[in-house]
């Protein structure tokens, strides 16, 4: 049973939290050069690495709200925890972000840099 | 006075009470467990083993005993295979053996003794894989054979079990010497401490021990009294009688703590779920037997567990003691006996002539000792009578020219101490193996955790001391806001001579085989010979080795067994310990009841039901129910003696004749609001929302982002930005979900505000051609005509001034009204409409009817003609798809070709006899053949008997089956008929919609 913090309520059991997965993919822009490779990749690929990585999680029993986790597979430590729309801060947050390989594919970059752009303005 | 109580004992009894083992009636005293009072009435046979049905005996005194497993029978309660050694006696106390017939010394069972070679390591997995059918024959003698204790034969568990939450700065797992040390360290602070132990009283070893003092004190009364002071502490909690089984993520502990002991508690027992800042895990060292023939014999018991039923209890079972040792700790169980006036006749002692204080001790008392000797047989029948002593050579051969005949009752055994790393190991702890002390010890820590004392390798009471006060320290170092006391304690303990010898002098496999009945784990009858018949077999890893041999498996865990086993394959394999390695340590350490993790979450508390308001209608008109997730659901009305199908029929034909009323509360309700609501919607539903404008309602399907259909309802908008979403019943709590989760994660920037609504609505759904006219009787302040209120568009009103949002939607294919109320308003209005109603004919009808008359009109249900493959071009929906829009959820994958092409189309089929239904979900084929293979077509989705139609209907998934219409198709049932039908359309009644628009 992990003792999560969620960002909004507090330290609490995982029992009141659901796991939803890989965080921070890019949902692909529908236009007709997206092929039905990138869509099924977006659909059905998932990075699933051995140690550190970044996963949406939600405070179902709780808040209702959704967050992002930087968590070792392996010790269930859990180093980080964020709201949805931020990028990491801690070193092993940042290094499960680079190691992702979703963060070469095209819609990846594409919003990457739309983010920063976000950023500067 | 019993035959083994020892005169002049000093024990704090209380008060004297009588029992019965086996019927038999015996006395003990109040304040022992039932293994002491049993010892004390010379029971040396307790129980047979679970495959060769051997006699065994008590060996151990705590939790580790593998063979003392008794039923206990208390008024209605039975519980089976309870440790004799944690059964605390009382007036009255009834406890049976087991896994014996007709009883405990002529057990039947036992000739499986003689015939042990043929029931040899993995004789389960050999036996059942051939003949093919020889399960039948042999499972039958198998079970009533193998196996412990049997369940009550109740079917009400008549015990209590409570769950307790708890959050503490420290828990400290062991209440020895050095739990007892790390709580006084903290004692002073400012943190919340609990301290468990598996005992009725904290002090562990210390209560068993008379050689060791602390501060001038008896080890035993040092404990009592340092209890004392910690009782009347506020910060810290003493947990007894409690097992600690559970070591899991985020220092999260599970206890099962025993209340029974509890005056006047209706509680059997408690478990505790702690979160801990820190664990200190101080559960110290078990003592592990030596591997000889006949080592399972009673009166073969663990030296340090003669010694403690000595100190404590004053009990010895037996007047002829041999101690069989290979390491100091033996000697003081010399000291002890012969204090208590038992004959010692020798000591056997594995190593070569050793020294040290405490030997000297013995060997000044005038003991016999034989240094460099092993018992190499134990002889008796029942229990121990003599044992054979025989000289051991440099390299731990038996000279069988040595051997001496030496009589006995009584063989005290020490082969060194495991650590208990059971729960270190749960944690995600790695162990690693000490070559010194033959054990396997903490190294590599996972959690917020340390590991003291004897669980951590650490033998000598002076360093166990040390050792616990230090590390305590360290790890609540950022816990603390003030210094911590001095904990100074002086101990005064026997000097040991650390030597061990390694009791592996088994050199070819041959010698191993002449010593069968050597037994490596006690209750799941593991020889040394499974063990190496398991390795020649090719069973190499210890992780194949323990299921192939059941070795370690039992109740017990192996607690006595792991390393042995572990000794003899690296002995037989050449390798070392390491490189063979350890099986990992599984929750629970002792035995936990189902009972006690159920807890109070059982029979009506298991899983909570969901009613509607208009519920107490529905029971008082003797409704059936079905259950449709966590609701119930009223499922059909009987009338007088109807049975189901003529009730149905009747409710069907009714509200297409004058009309029906079904209790629609259980739909998925939500609410949204924001003034992206429109864009929102755009995304989740296929169709475009766009231009619906205040008073129109929807029809909407939701895709998941694979195409595949999740949920459908219609969405009404109440005012400009505000709808109210529908959802299937099941759906409603996922749709939420689903809704949320893009809102949250995707589509942050959208302005929407979603909440459920589902509980704040009744919903009446009033069907049929007299709905109208009902409807307007009831006192229903709206215009419902055709013209004023069309179909799709929503009115607010009030009916005898209740309000009402009233939408003109329809599942029934019939002029229909869904009246939404206040929740609270539900059953009045049900009842108001129902009485206006009266006249016009009007019944309700429950969801069994719903089905039907959906289904005539070929209406879909999500979850039941699809099924998270079926896509809504599967289903002929095709218009509900926007062209215009740029995107939703799914729209990508409708343009792959795994979702267009050969497809399982939905179709009608009509039986070619009328009166047959297909079993729904049955398969469809395109030929009859004689023999496979045959093509499958698709299945049955729904399958009804239609009073409308007079005649069945069924709904069905095939392939390709719109392009089939009018052709034949066949369904196999299970009794061997076909049932042959043609496939139509999907709509068997009114196919127009002429009704649904109703003039
Ligand atoms: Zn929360």
């Amino acid at each position: 049973m992990l003792n999560i913090e969620c960002p909004y309520c507090g330290f609490r059991d995982e029992i009141e939290f659901s796991c939803g997965g890989e965080a921070h993919i890019s949902r692909p822009e529908l236009n007709d050069k997206l092929s039905d490779k990138e869509w099924s990749e977006y659909l059905y690929s998932s990075y699933n690495p051995k140690g550190l990585f970044i996963e949406r999680w939600v405070h179902s029993a709780g808040c209702r709200q959704w967050f992002n986790m930087v968590r070792n597979t392996v010790t269930n430590e859990i180093y980080e925890v964020y709201k949805i729309g931020s990028l990491p801060k801690t070193k092993e947050g940042l290094l499960a972000f680079k190691n992702n390989w979703r963060r070469k594919t095209k819609s990846e970059l594409i919003d990457l840099k739309k983010k920063k752009n976000n950023g500067k303005k | 006075m019993e035959k083994n109580r020892i005169k002049n004992f000093s024990i704090d009894f209380r008060k004297k009470v009588f029992f019965y083992f086996d019927n038999k009636k015996l006395y003990g005293f109040e304040g022992e467990t039932l293994a002491s009072a049993l010892i004390a009435n010379n029971i040396k046979l307790v129980g047979r083993s679970f495959k060769y049905h051997r006699p065994r005996g008590i060996i151990a005194i705590g939790s580790e005993e593998p063979n003392a497993l008794v039923t206990i029978n208390k008024g209605d309660k039975t519980e089976p295979n309870i440790q004799a050694t944690k059964v605390h006696l009382y007036q009255g106390l009834i406890a049976k053996s087991q896994n014996c017939w007709p009883n405990l010394k002529y057990d039947f069972g036992s000739i499986l003794s003689f015939f042990s070679k043929l029931i040899p390591a993995g004789f389960y997995y050999k036996t059942f894989m051939w003949p093919p059918n020889g399960w039948k024959t042999y499972e039958h003698f198998i079970r009533k054979m193998a196996g412990l204790g049997k369940a009550a034969e109740i079917h009400k568990d008549p015990n209590r079990y409570e769950h307790v939450h708890s959050h503490v700065d420290v828990l400290i797992v062991g209440g020895g010497i050095s739990g007892l040390v790390s709580c006084l360290t903290l004692a002073n602070s400012n943190l919340n401490i609990m301290i468990a132990d598996e005992n009725e009283e904290l002090g562990g070893n210390l209560n068993y021990e008379n050689d060791v003092f602390i501060n001038s004190v008896a080890a035993k009364k040092w404990a009592k009294q340092t209890t004392k002071k910690l009782e009347n502490l506020e910060n810290v909690k003493i947990l007894t009688h409690s097992n600690v089984f559970g070591y899991h993520d985020h220092n999260f502990i599970t206890i099962s703590e025993n209340c029974e002991h509890e005056v006047s508690n209706k509680i059997t027992q408690r478990l505790w779920k702690v979160r801990a800042k820190r664990v200190v895990l101080a559960q110290g060292l078990i003592e592990r037997p030596i591997v000889f023939s006949g080592n399972d014999l009673p009166g073969v018991m663990l030296s340090s567990a003669v010694r403690g039923y000595a100190n404590k209890y004053g009990v010895v079972l037996g007047k002829k003691a041999i101690i069989f040792t290979n390491n100091d700790d033996a000697y003081r169980t010399a000291l002890v006996l012969y204090k208590a006036g038992i004959k010692i006749q020798c000591i056997v002692d594995l190593r070569e002539q050793v020294s040290s204080k405490l030997l000297s001790k013995v060997q000044n008392i005038g003991i016999e000792i034989f240094f460099g000797h092993t018992l190499s047989k134990v002889i008796g029948r029942y229990c121990v009578k003599k044992v054979e002593v025989s000289k051991l050579s440099k390299e731990g051969k038996i000279n069988s020219n040595s051997k001496k005949i030496i009589n006995a009752d009584l063989v005290a055994v020490s082969g060194g101490w495991t650590p208990s790393v059971n729960l270190f190991s749960q944690s995600g702890g790695k162990l690693k193996w000490d070559s010194q002390s033959l054990n396997f010890k903490p190294s590599f820590h996972f959690q917020n955790e340390v590991t003291i004392g004897g669980c951590n390798g650490t033998f000598d009471y002076e360093k166990t001391v040390l050792e616990s006060i230090d590390k305590t320290k360290v790890i609540v170092k950022d816990l603390i806001n003030k210094n911590l006391r001095e904990t100074n304690l002086k101990i005064d303990s026997p000097k040991f001579n650390k030597s061990l010898r390694s009791t592996w002098f088994f050199n070819s496999s041959k010698d191993i085989f002449k010593n069968d009945k050597a037994f490596v784990d006690f209750q799941n009858d593991v020889t040394v010979s499974d063990v190496l018949l398991a390795s020649n077999e090719g069973y190499n890893s210890v992780e194949h080795l323990k299921r192939y041999t059941t070795l370690g498996m039992g109740t017990d865990q192996g607690k006595t067994s792991n390393i042995n086993g572990l000794e003899i394959l690296s002995v037989k394999l050449n390798k070392a310990i390491p490189e063979i390695g350890t099986t990992t340590f599984r929750m629970p350490y002792s035995p936990v009841r189902l009972g006690l993790i159920g807890g109070r979450d059982i029979s009506d508390l298991f899983d909570p039901i969901r009613l509607t308001k208009i519920d107490p209608w529905h029971r008082l008109n003797k409704a059936k129910y079905e259950n449709v997730g966590q609701w119930m659901r009223a499922w059909y009305y009987p009338q007088d003696n109807e049975n189901m199908q003529t009730a149905v029929n009747r409710e069907v034909l009714n509200t297409r004749l004058n009309a029906g009323i079904l209790d629609a509360s259980t739909l998925g309700k939500i609410d949204i609001k924001g003034k992206d609501s429109r864009k929102f919607l755009n995304m989740i539903y296929t169709n475009d929302w766009s231009l619906i404008k205040p008073g129109q309602c929807k029809y909407g399907i939701m895709l998941n982002e694979d195409g595949m259909v999740m949920d459908d309802g219609v969405t009404t908008c109440i005012e400009n930005n505000h709808f109210h979403m529908t959802t299937t019943t099941g759906g409603s709590a996922s749709v939420l979900s689903w809704l949320e989760e893009w809102s949250q994660t995707e589509w942050p920037h959208l302005d929407v505000n979603i909440t459920s609504v589902t509980e704040n609505w009744s919903v009446l759904s009033l069907s049929g051609p007299k709905a109208r006219e009902i409807l307007s009787q009831s006192g229903c302040d709206i215009d419902l005509s055709n013209k004023n209120f069309p179909f799709m568009t929503f009115k607010n009103g009030k009916i005898g001034g209740i309000p009402v949002r009233i939408f003109r939607i329809s599942f029934t294919g019939e002029l229909s009204y869904e009246i939404n109320t206040p929740s609270r308003y539900g059953l009045y209005l049900w009842q108001k409409i129902l009485k206006s109603g009266g006249k016009f004919n009007l019944m309700p009808y429950g969801t069994e009817a719903m089905h039907v008359l959906r289904a005539e009109k070929g209406f879909i249900i999500v979850g039941q003609e699809t099924d998270g493959s079926v896509s809504p071009l599967d289903l002929g929906m095709d218009w509900i798809i926007s062209k215009n829009k740029k995107d939703f959820i799914g729209k990508r994958s409708l343009k792959i070709s795994s979702t267009i092409k050969n497809r399982k189309e939905l179709v009608g089929i009509l039986t070619d006899n009328s009166e047959q239904i297909i079993p729904e979900g049955a398969h469809s084929i395109e030929d009859v053949k004689s023999s496979p293979p045959v093509e499958m077509l698709g299945h049955v989705t729904s399958s009804y008997y239609s009073p409308n139609c007079n005649r069945s209907i069924a709904l069905a998934l095939i392939k390709g089956g719109r392009s089939k219409i009018g052709q034949k198709v066949f369904f196999p049932t299970l009794d061997g008929d076909i049932i042959t039908g043609k496939l139509v359309k999907p709509n068997f009644f009114d196919p127009n919609g002429d009704r649904l628009n109703g003039i």
